[in-house]
C-alpha cells in the first residue's frame, strides 16, 4: 500500500512539473519537450510487447507512419480536426498491429525481428506506391499549423493517458499473461495462456502506441508526413530507446525517451562528438548502445534498481530503519 | 610411482546445488576403474569435474599436473578423451567427419588409424560418408568409442556406456574397453550396471549423494554381502 | 562419389542420408526443377527475357553472398547480425579508399578482404562474445548499434555524397544469339560462384572448416574433443565478414556509385533468401538468393501492377512473411519442433 501511495506520489509529482515545465521553455524546447513525450510513447508501446512480451520488434517506425499518415492524410483531405485524429490513429494502427501480429505471433526471436524489419523497410515504399493519397516523396501536410504549447500539452496529456493505460493493462491478469509467454512460451501455453491471443493482443496494443507516437511526430515536424521521415532509423532508434531505457520496466522509458528526442542535441554538443560534421547522432546512438548493453545489460532501469537496492542495504547496516519494500 | 590421474577433495556444483562435496580417488596407469552408485550420486559430476565443463573446486591432478584452471579444450589437448552422457557425437556430420573430429588434437596423418578403425568396425568404414544420427545407438556407442581412439588418449572417461542398449550389445562394448584398455588406454568408466563395470573394472568406487562411500579392488566389492544388497542391487 | 554421396555432401539430405532428413524435400528440387526449366524455355523464346535473366542472376548473386554470411553466423550463433550490410558498405569504402590511394582494383579487392575477415573476428570478440550468452534480444540490440555506429563512421569519414570507382570488369558487352549479357553481370556471378566454391571446399575438406562447423552444430561436444569453440565462432564472423566485403564490392559496380545506405535495400533481400533457404542452410541460402534476383527482375518487365520499383521492397517483404508462415523452416531448412 506504502509502495502505492509512493508511487502515486511520484506520478503527481511528475505531472506538476511537467505542467508547469512549458512556462520555462522557450518554444523550441517546447517542442523538443514534446518530442520527449512522443518518444515516450512510441518507447512505452515498444516496451509492452518487446520489454513485457519478450517479442523482439524491430518495426515500430511502420506504426508510426501509419498514425502519421492518418492524422495528415484525416486533415489535409477531410479536414478532421487534429485531436479528434489521435484516437483514429490509435484504432488504426491497433487494426494495422492485430493484422500484423496475428501472423507474426507464430513468429518468435530473430524471425520475427525480420519480419517486422521487412516492414518497416516497405511501408516507406508503399507510401511512394499510393502517391495520390500520401504525397509521394513530398509527403502530405496538416491542414494549418499548431502552435509550441499547444504541442506540448496535447503530447503530454496522450502521454499521461497511454502511461495510465500501460500501466492497467500491465499490472492485472494480461500483464501476467504477457511476462508469462515471454519468461517461457512452452510454460504460458500449458498454463492455458494463448499465445496467439496474448501476442497479438500486445502487438497490436503496441502499434496503437505507436500509431499515436507517429501523429505527435508528424506535428511536431512541422506537421508533414514524409517517406524519408520514417525509414528505418526511425524503428531503430526507438529500439535504442527502448535498451537504453532497459527493457520489461515502465519507469526507465523517460530516461530512453529523453535519450532518443535529446539525440540531436546531444551530438551537437558532446565535446568530441560535436566536431564531426556528419554521422555524428549516428556514431553517439551507436555507441551508446553498445555500451550499455555491454555494461548496463538492464539499462537506466536495471542501474536505478540497483542503486535503490544499494541504498537501502547501506541504510540497513547503518541501523536506520527503512520502509517495507512491496 | 604417482598415478596418472588423483583426485583430492573436489567439491563441484550446478549454480547453487552442491552435486559433489569432497570426492577423492585414484586411477593408476593403465588400469580400468569403474565409479558406481545410484542416480545422482555424482557419478557423471565427477567426469565432469575431471575434463572441466562443470564448476569446481579442490585438487585434480592429471600425470602430476594440476588440470585446477586448464580450460576443458586444453584437456582434451593434453590427452584425456571424455565421452559423455549421450556420447557427445555431432548427428548432423557424417561417420568420418565424426572420427576425424576425435583426432583434432593431433598432428600427422590418420590414414592408419581411420584403416585399425575400419578394420576393427567394418560397419563404420561402408557408412563412412553417412550422418552419424543414422547410425542406432549400439553403432553410435562404438562409434564414440572409435572416435577416443582416433584421439589417442592416455586417460579415456567413459559415461555410462551400457545406458539404453540391448544385453549383447553392452557386453560388446565392454570388450571393446578391455581392447582399448590393452592399447594402454587407462580407463575411468561411469555405470549404473554395476555387475558388468566390476567384471572389467579392476578396482571401483562407489559414490553416495556426492561423496566416495566405498572403494576397492573390484572382486572383494563383488564378494561383499552388504555392498552387494545396499549398492549393486542384486 | 556415389551420386547419394555427391548430394548428401550438396545438404540434399533426403536423397543422401537414410534416416535423418534435413535438406530439400523432393517436392522442393521438383519445384526448382520447374523454375529452371521455366527460365531455359521462356530464355530461348525471348532475348528480353534471356537478358533479364541473367542480370537478375548477377543481382541474385549479390543477395546469395551477403545471405550467406547471414547463414553463417546464424548458424555458429543462432543470432542474426542486423549489420551484415553496414560492414560490408563500411568495408566496401575501405576498398574505395584503397583505390584513390593508387592501389589495382584487384589489389584493393583482396587487401579489403583480409582487413572485413580480421574486423569481423574483433567486432565477435569485443562485443558479441560479452553479450551472447544473455538473450537473443541483447545480441540484436548490440547488431543494431554496430549498425548506427558504422553508418556514423562513414558518413564521418566520407561524408553522404556519392563515391565512384573503376569498374573492375570494364564496360564491355557480348551477344551470344541476339541476347546482350555486361561482362560487369558476367563478372559478378562468377566472383560470387567462386567465393561459395572456395567457401565449401574450405568447409568440406579442411580440419579448421570441419572443427568450425562442428562448434556451431554442438559446442559442447566440441570443446570435449579439443575445439576452442570461441575461437572457432569469431573466425566464423570473420568469414561472414569477408563474404559481405565481397557482396559490398559486387554492388558498386551494379549500382555504379557508393553511397552510405547503398547495403540497406540488399540486406533485406539478403534477409528474405537466407529466411526462404531455411535460415541454417548455406546451399539454399544461395540458391534462394539467386531465385529472388532472377524473380524480382522479372517482375520488374513482366510484373504488371506489381512491376513498380517502388514495390520491390514490399514484395521481398511479402515473399519473406509468406515463407514464415507457409514453411517457417524454409525450403531447404530442418523442420523446427514446435513445443506447443
Amino acid at each position: 500500500m506504502r509502495a502505492i501511495l509512493g508511487r502515486l506520489a511520484i506520478c503527481a509529482a511528475a505531472a506538476v512539473v511537467l505542467a508547469l515545465l512549458p512556462f520555462t521553455l522557450s518554444g523550441l524546447n517546447q517542442v523538443l519537450a514534446a518530442r520527449v513525450a512522443l518518444y515516450f510513447i512510441a518507447i512505452l508501446g515498444l516496451n509492452i510487447v518487446t520489454g513485457y512480451t519478450g517479442q523482439i520488434s524491430i518495426g515500430h517506425g511502420a506504426f508510426m507512419a501509419i498514425g502519421g499518415y492518418t492524422t495528415a492524410i484525416m486533415s489535409a483531405d477531410h479536414h478532421t480536426n487534429l485531436i479528434a485524429t489521435l484516437p483514429l490513429s490509435f484504432a488504426i494502427a491497433f487494426g494495422c498491429g492485430v493484422v500484423v501480429g496475428l501472423p507474426a505471433s507464430r513468429l518468435s526471436g530473430v524471425y520475427l525481428a525480420l519480419a517486422t524489419l521487412a516492414l518497416a523497410v516497405s511501408i516507406p515504399q508503399l507510401t511512394l506506391k499510393f502517391s495520390h493519397f500520401t504525397g509521394a516523396r513530398n509527403g502530405i501536410s496538416v491542414d494549418g499549423t499548431v502552435g509550441y504549447l499547444w504541442l506540448y500539452g496535447v503530447s503530454w496529456a496522450c502521454a499521461a493517458i497511454l502511461f495510465v493505460v500501460a500501466w492497467l493493462v500491465l499490472r492485472g491478469r494480461t500483464g501476467r499473461a504477457f511476462r508469462a509467454v515471454r519468461d517461457s512460451e512452452v510454460a504460458a501455453a500449458s498454463s492455458g495462456v494463448s499465445l496467439v491471443l496474448y501476442k497479438t493482443l500486445a502487438f497490436g496494443i503496441s502499434a496503437a502506441f505507436a500509431g499515436v507516437a507517429g501523429s505527435l511526430f508528424v506535428l511536431a515536424t512541422n506537421g508533414y508526413a514524409q517517406p524519408d521521415e520514417f525509414s528505418i532509423f526511425l524503428s531503430l532508434y526507438i529500439l535504442i530507446g527502448a535498451a537504453v531505457a532497459g527493457l520489461g520496466s515502465l519507469w526507465g522509458v523517460m530516461g530512453g525517451a529523453a535519450f532518443v528526442a535529446l539525440l540531436p542535441n546531444i551530438s551537437q554538443s558532446a565535446p568530441l562528438i560535436r566536431s564531426i560534421p556528419v554521422g555524428g547522432q549516428d556514431i553517439a546512438a551507436g555507441l551508446v548502445v553498445v555500451l550499455v548493453m555491454l555494461l548496463l545489460p538492464t539499462g537506466l532501469a536495471g542501474l536505478l534498481q540497483r542503486m535503490a537496492l544499494a541504498a537501502s542495504a547501506l541504510r540497513r547496516r547503518s541501523g536506520i530503519p527503512t520502509a517495507e519494500r512491496g | 610411482m604417482a598415478p596418472l590421474l588423483e583426485l583430492h577433495d573436489v567439491v563441484a556444483s550446478y549454480g547453487p546445488v552442491k552435486a559433489l562435496h569432497g570426492i577423492s580417488l585414484e586411477v593408476e596407469e593403465g588400469a580400468i576403474v569403474a565409479v558406481l552408485g545410484a542416480n545422482g550420486a555424482g557419478k557423471t559430476t565427477t567426469l565432469r569435474a575431471i575434463s572441466n565443463t562443470v564448476r569446481r573446486s579442490g585438487e585434480i591432478r592429471f600425470d602430476g599436473r594440476s588440470l585446477g584452471r586448464t580450460c576443458a579444450e586444453s584437456i582434451a589437448g593434453l590427452g584425456i578423451a571424455h565421452v559423455p552422457e549421450g556420447r557427445g557425437l555431432f548427428p548432423e556430420l557424417t561417420i568420418l567427419e565424426n572420427l576425424r573430429l576425435g583426432a583434432y588434437t593431433r598432428r600427422g596423418p590418420l590414414k592408419s588409424d581411420l584403416e585399425r578403425v575400419y578394420a576393427y568396425f567394418p560397419l563404420l568404414g561402408r557408412r563412412r560418408n553417412e550422418q552419424a544420427g543414422s547410425l542406432s545407438g549400439g553403432e553410435q556407442q562404438m562409434l564414440a568409442l572409435a572416435r577416443a581412439f582416433m584421439q589417442r588418449p592416455r586417460l579415456l572417461l567413459l559415461d555410462e556406456p551400457s545406458l539404453g542398449l540391448a544385453p549383447i550389445i553392452v557386453s560388446e562394448i565392454f570388450r571393446i574397453v578391455k581392447e582399448l584398455n590393452r592399447e594402454g588406454m587407462t580407463v575411468l568408466v561411469v555405470e549404473q550396471n554395476a555387475h558388468i563395470a566390476l567384471q572389467v573394472a579392476s578396482s571401483a568406487y562407489v559414490l553416495e549423494v556426492g561423496t566416495v562411500a566405498l572403494h576397492g579392488p573390484s572382486a572383494e566389492l563383488e564378494r561383499d554381502e552388504s555392498v552387494r544388497r545396499s549398492y549393486l542391487g542384486y | 562419389m556415389s551420386v547419394y554421396e555427391l548430394f548428401g555432401r550438396l545438404g540434399i539430405r533426403d536423397l543422401g542420408a537414410r534416416r535423418i532428413s534435413t535438406g530439400a524435400s523432393v517436392p522442393v528440387l521438383a519445384l526448382l526443377v520447374a523454375g529452371a526449366v521455366f527460365l531455359a524455355v521462356g530464355s530461348l523464346m525471348s532475348s528480353t527475357f534471356a537478358e533479364l535473366t541473367v542480370s537478375g542472376v548477377a543481382q541474385g548473386s549479390v543477395f546469395a553472398s551477403l545471405a550467406l554470411a547471414l547463414v553463417l553466423i546464424y548458424r555458429a550463433t543462432e543470432v542474426v547480425n542486423f549489420a551484415q550490410g553496414e560492414m560490408a558498405m563500411g568495408t566496401t569504402y575501405i576498398a574505395y579508399q584503397f583505390t584513390v590511394w593508387g592501389l589495382s582494383y584487384w589489389a584493393a579487392f583482396f587487401a579489403t578482404l583480409a582487413i572485413a575477415f580480421v574486423a569481423g573476428v574483433a567486432v565477435q570478440q569485443l562485443v558479441i562474445r560479452p553479450v551472447q550468452r544473455k538473450s537473443v534480444l541483447a545480441v540484436v540490440i548490440v547488431t543494431i548499434g554496430l549498425l548506427s555506429l558504422i553508418d556514423g563512421v562513414v558518413l564521418w569519414i566520407w561524408g553522404g555524397d556519392p563515391k565512384f570507382m573503376p569498374a573492375p570488369f570494364g564496360n564491355s558487352v557480348y551477344h551470344v544469339g541476339g541476347v546482350t549479357m555486361s561482362l560487369t553481370d558476367l563478372g559478378t556471378i562468377a566472383v560470387s560462384i567462386a567465393t561459395v566454391v572456395v567457401l565449401w571446399l574450405f568447409f568440406q575438406f579442411t580440419k579448421l572448416g570441419l572443427a568450425m562447423r562442428a562448434s556451431a552444430l554442438r559446442p559442447a561436444a566440441a570443446r570435449l574433443v579439443g575445439v576452442r569453440v570461441n575461437w572457432m565462432l569469431a573466425l566464423g564472423w570473420g568469414f561472414a565478414a569477408a563474404l559481405g566485403a565481397v557482396s559490398g564490392l559486387l554492388t558498386e559496380p551494379n549500382q555504379f556509385v557508393l553511397s552510405p545506405t547503398m547495403m540497406q535495400p540488399i540486406l533485406i533481400y539478403a534477409f528474405a533468401a537466407a529466411v526462404l533457404g531455411g535460415l541454417e542452410s548455406p546451399v539454399g541460402a544461395v540458391i534462394s538468393g539467386i531465385a529472388l534476383g532472377v524473380f524480382l527482375n522479372l517482375l520488374g518487365q513482366y510484373g504488371g501492377y506489381l512491376k513498380d520499383s517502388a514495390l520491390r521492397l514490399p514484395v521481398a517483404f511479402a515473399v519473406l512473411l509468406l515463407v514464415l508462415l507457409v514453411k517457417p523452416s524454409g525450403l531447404f531448412g530442418r523442420a523446427a519442433v514446435r513445443k506447443v
